[in-house]
């Protein structure tokens, strides 16, 4: 399967009027121009992808390595470098720029980030457990369950509480509502993981779910 | 740039230049767009504004008005596309800015003095 895709930056949400005049919400990424750094084939690197990088960053903040890989490019270091396994991006040679036109208006794509992090959690904010009675001397609140049966060890993968969020999420079918080339923006229905300033990947939708969706915003759009 | 001046300037184009000044208090007529089939028609809803709320292309404003004995509220985005045109009909004196009070009175009571604001 091929997949168009483009790195960017969440920069935060607002809303805009669609043409049937409803409020949509939606998510604000900024894609300055990504620069292909390298292009991976088959013959060389055993699968295709190409790899992309997007935001600039000091040279002091790059080593050697990196300065000689991006110097092939002609282009700075970059701070966020990603691949994008199939790509089909159209006839495209490395230094070349991929901006917010990959995608249209009407798109359906999935965004990869890394969710905010919650820090550490219990069981009823972290795995959406209930939690205990508050009186009748219950004395038993927000307290994992029970651990099972006594093995004098507990099962993997059991819900504890720990750590929350910060995790590497893809939100998938999420319509695109414009893409701006002007301002390298592109508006995404909906919210996506992270913060604002976070890094994204977005790439055309993985499912084959996407495809029904994709007619139906079309058949939407068109009504007008 | 900084990234909420990008939002704003994102949705620049879609906020509308041509809104009147209008407050909490004030009774207006607005003139909304109805699709019925392939025909658009303008209805209108006549109320006293009981609400400003939000800012940028985000703004709404609530107008509330009486039919039949009940209380009506509307909410509509300030710079709707579907909204014709807001007449301001009567500048009304209040002294708060949410009328949520309005909703507990009705007939006389729910009376608001007009002011001569201009």
């Amino acid at each position: 399967m091929t997949r168009k895709g483009i790195l960017g930056k969440k920069v935060g949400m607002t809303q805009v009027f669609d043409q049937n005049g409803e409020l949509v919400p939606v998510t604000v990424v900024d894609v300055t121009p990504n620069v292909v750094l390298q292009k991976k084939t088959e013959e060389n690197d055993g699968y295709n992808a190409i790899q992309l990088g997007f935001d600039d960053k000091r040279a002091v903040l790059s080593n050697k390595p990196e300065k000689g890989h991006v110097a092939k490019a002609k282009t700075t270091p970059k701070r966020f470098v990603k691949e994008i396994k199939n790509a089909d991006l159209g006839d495209i040679k490395v230094s070349d720029k991929v901006s917010a036109d990959v995608f249209q208006a009407g798109d359906v794509v999935d965004v990869t980030g890394i969710s905010k992090g919650h820090g550490y959690q219990g069981n009823v904010h972290k795995d959406n457990q209930s939690r205990g009675p508050e009186t009748h001397g219950s004395r038993y609140h927000r307290r994992p369950g029970s651990l099972g049966v006594i093995i004098n060890r507990v099962v993997k993968g059991m819900k504890l509480p720990g750590r929350m969020g910060n995790n590497r999420v893809t939100m998938q079918n999420l319509e695109v509502i414009k893409t701006d080339t002007d301002d390298n923006v592109i508006l995404i229905k909906g919210n996506v993981p992270g913060t604002r300033k976070s890094l994204l990947l977005v790439r055309s939708a993985a499912r084959s779910s996407a495809k029904r969706i994709a007619k139906q915003i079309e058949k939407r759009n068109s009504n007008k | 740039m900084r990234q909420s001046k990008l939002i704003e300037k994102i949705t620049q184009s879609q906020i509308k230049k041509d809104i009147p000044d209008f407050r909490p208090g004030d009774t207006v007529q607005v003139s909304v767009k109805v699709v019925e089939g392939k025909r658009e028609r303008i209805q209108l809803f006549t109320g006293v504004v009981i609400k400003r709320h939000g800012s940028g292309i985000s703004a709404t404003y609530t107008v509330r008005k009486m039919t039949n004995g009940v209380g009506v509220e509307r909410v509509f985005p300030l710079n709707s596309p579907r909204i014709a045109k807001i007449n301001v009909l009567r500048h009304g004196r209040v002294r708060r800015a949410k009328l949520y009070y309005l909703r507990d009175r009705s007939g006389k009571a729910a009376r608001i003095k007009t002011s001569t604001r201009r």
